[in-house]
């Protein structure tokens, strides 16, 4: 049940999309991690153009649920589809490229400078380098592609793993507590890649243990305990 | 945008080369300490330089496995589940993935293995056969399936506790077969025969090791994430 909702502002062009089917959907979702239930017979449904929150403290099964949606966590009950693939079906690998995700750590090389994690994240996806630059720049890091990723404070690590997103254009993004270790003028990068998604007909979804935080950047959201969304 | 089997595994390759000459752990620590290893040998038996030449390859040898599985089990080893997910997000090829970080071994391996000839020609008196290129050719061979092994070793054993034990383990007796090709095709050009059997086990060696990392790797990122 949603604990908050906001309406989102869209573009005049917006159209909404022509299929009717969602891009994820999740019916009765069961995770078990060494015997230990994690996630109990989740819901959920995220439209295109939709942005979800999800709130609850720490252990509640927040970051595995995105684990479920971002194809990495098999379940172990229910059943589901991510972006019109299977759970854990053949065709789930091949969707994979169309989801941005970032996790609670940075998916960045230490000994790598900021400006070649980000090169090396546009030519893998088929990008020019030259996007890296340009998405590195639009989070405030511009003039720190040449600094190791290592010698980086946290909140400079976090702004690059989120300019990681910004290189493509993810039908699916999916956020684990975003905003550690950023800054206010930071926040507006979340902000930006949400709204961007949400406009092209994506969708997204938040997790954070801080559910005010949450209701500033998505349409709804809503509470999870104990491995179930309530 | 869908980029193309061997892109992707330069990419990955390239990578991993920054990686470990930024670190420099194979230059400063892996290849001093094998340098060091070499010479226990002729320090602790004080034996006859005829004895000391003919130890030379099957010390060579081993020295470069436990020094190599070192180089390669680390690769593995430092990268994040967080890294690996994003790898898998930007639509890689698993195979290309195993492909690029097996040639970025192979060939920081090659190249230690490579300069460990050296210490050897001098702590043992070694004479290299005269075909230098054909040796060169059997480290080449010999580091290639030392690295692919070294891969499929660390992805197999990703996430487990023992890992750093049980990699090493897992590694060695299948490195046998290279082991035994390697040393072989080396005493052979020494005592100058063909080589021709000894390298077809090395290449043989090889195939069947490309052949099961790129069949496994989609089940092993799997596993991974």
């Amino acid at each position: 049940m949603p604990i908050h909702s906001k309406r989102v502002s869209r573009p005049p062009d917006f159209q909404p999309v022509s299929s009717d089917l969602p891009l994820v959907d999740l019916v009765d979702v069961s995770v078990s991690l060494g015997g230990a239930p994690v996630l109990s017979k989740c819901r959920l449904t995220l439209d295109p153009g939709e942005s979800l929150g999800v709130a609850g403290p720490n252990g509640a099964g927040k970051s595995t649920l995105l684990g479920v949606v971002a194809t990495f966590i098999t379940p172990t009950g229910g059943s589901g589809t991510v972006l019109g693939a299977l759970l854990a079906g053949p065709r789930t690998p091949a969707v994979r490229s169309q989801i941005g995700w970032s996790g609670h750590l940075p998916a960045l090389y230490p000994d790598l400078t900021l400006g070649e994690n980000l090169a090396l994240a546009a030519r893998l996806t088929g990008h020019p380098v030259s996007r890296g630059r340009k998405v590195l720049t639009q989070v405030g890091l511009g003039a720190a592609a040449g600094i190791r990723a290592e010698r980086c404070s946290n909140g400079m690590l976090r702004r690059a793993d989120l300019a990681r997103l910004l290189i493509g254009s993810p039908r699916l993004v999916l956020l684990d507590e975003p905003d550690a270790g950023l800054d206010q003028d930071a926040a507006a990068i979340i902000d930006h890649l949400i709204t961007r998604t949400t406009r092209r007909d994506g969708a997204v979804l938040c997790v954070s243990h801080d559910a005010a935080r949450l209701s500033g950047w998505v349409d709804r959201v809503v509470e999870m305990r104990e491995g179930r969304i309530v | 945008m869908r980029v193309g089997f061997w892109r992707s595994a330069g990419l990955i390759a390239l990578r991993d080369l920054r990686v470990e000459i930024r670190s420099g752990e194979a230059l400063t620590v892996v290849f001093p300490f094998a340098v060091v290893a070499s010479w226990v040998a002729p320090l602790a038996t004080n034996a006859s330089p005829l004895l000391l030449r003919d130890l030379a390859a099957p010390v060579y040898w081993l020295i470069t496995l436990l020094f190599g599985m070192m180089v390669v089990l680390r690769q593995t080893a430092v990268e994040t589940r967080a890294q690996r997910r994003a790898l898998a997000l930007t639509g890689l090829d698993p195979a290309a993935r195993f492909a690029g970080r097996s040639g970025a071994s192979g060939l920081v391996l090659a190249a230690v293995a490579g300069t460990l000839v050296i210490p050897v020609i001098i702590f043992y008196d070694y004479r290299p056969p005269s075909g230098a290129w054909l040796m060169a050719l059997v480290i080449l061979l010999a580091a290639a399936g030392l690295a692919m092994l070294g891969t499929l070793a660390g992805d197999v054993t990703i996430g487990l506790r023992a890992r750093t034990s049980l990699a090493p383990l897992l590694m060695a007796p299948l490195a046998v077969p290279l082991l035994m090709g390697a040393a072989q095709s080396l005493e052979s050009l020494v005592a100058g025969k063909s080589i021709i059997t000894w390298v077809l086990v090395l290449v043989i060696a090889d195939l069947g090791l490309a052949a099961a990392g790129v069949m496994s790797a989609r089940a092993l990122e799997e596993i991974s994430l």
